[in-house]
């Protein structure tokens, strides 16, 4: 499944859900990110999506993962909005029978959905806003699949 | 057609979006056509490598054809996650 909203969410109950209803998956691996203020000053975040590009995107990179790997599910839940320090922004969790294909998936879906699914983060501080810039590090780590 | 601005690209044009009548047979071509128009779209389309398109919501290159798409975007690299 995937999700793209401007709600908040739990991404402890979403992980509990999603566990439950792979039924028959023996190693379950999530990834949470969250909005942090590594340099000082940051008061928040705006992201900006392209509202149905973004659900195909998603949808067209999950089920990439879901025929490279033998995954039993695969979730993705991405928010957009203004977010505040200490917010849950997005979630990926996957299922599968052995850890090595759900720790592999999880790390394809963090590394496309970075530079392949059209969010663009604005980060908010006292001294005013500023676009996130790309890193060339990110657009790297996807030859690696 | 349609045409879609994101982010910096969004802000420097000043709208989001706006039908655009043109004959321009590539995306190169309708870059050239709307910097041609007035300062704001020269300035945000002077580097073409800081940007990405998108042809009816699909990723493509700046000298993809344009035939038969309603909806193209311009938008800087993505940072998702």
């Amino acid at each position: 499944m995937i999700r793209v909203q401007a709600e908040a969410f739990d991404a402890g109950a979403e992980l509990n859900a999603f566990s439950n209803t792979a039924a028959g998956a023996g190693a379950i691996v999530s990834f949470t990110g969250v909005v942090r203020d590594v340099t000082g000053g940051l008061s928040g975040m705006e992201i900006e999506h392209y509202e149905g590009m973004t659900e195909k995107a998603l949808t067209a990179i999950r089920a990439d993962a879901m025929q490279r790997w033998a995954l039993a599910d695969a979730l993705v839940i991405h928010r957009f909005g203004r977010l505040e320090v200490g917010e849950v922004i997005m979630m990926v969790a996957t299922a599968s029978k052995h850890r090595k294909d759900a720790f592999e998936a999880a790390e394809f879906l963090m590394d496309y959905l970075k530079s392949r699914a059209p969010f663009w983060k604005k980060e908010i501080t006292s001294d005013g806003a500023d676009w996130v810039a790309s890193k060339d590090e990110d657009e790297d780590a996807l030859s690696r699949w | 057609m349609q045409v879609l601005y994101f982010a910096w690209v969004r802000e420097r044009i000043g709208v989001p979006r706006e039908e655009i009548e043109t004959s321009a047979a590539t995306v190169n071509d309708l870059v050239a056509e709307l910097r041609a128009r007035e300062e704001r779209y020269d300035a945000a389309f002077a580097d073409t490598s800081a940007l990405r398109v998108a042809l009816d919501q699909e990723l493509a290159e700046f000298d993809a054809p344009l035939s038969g798409v309603r909806e193209v975007a311009f938008f800087p690299p993505m940072t998702g996650g």
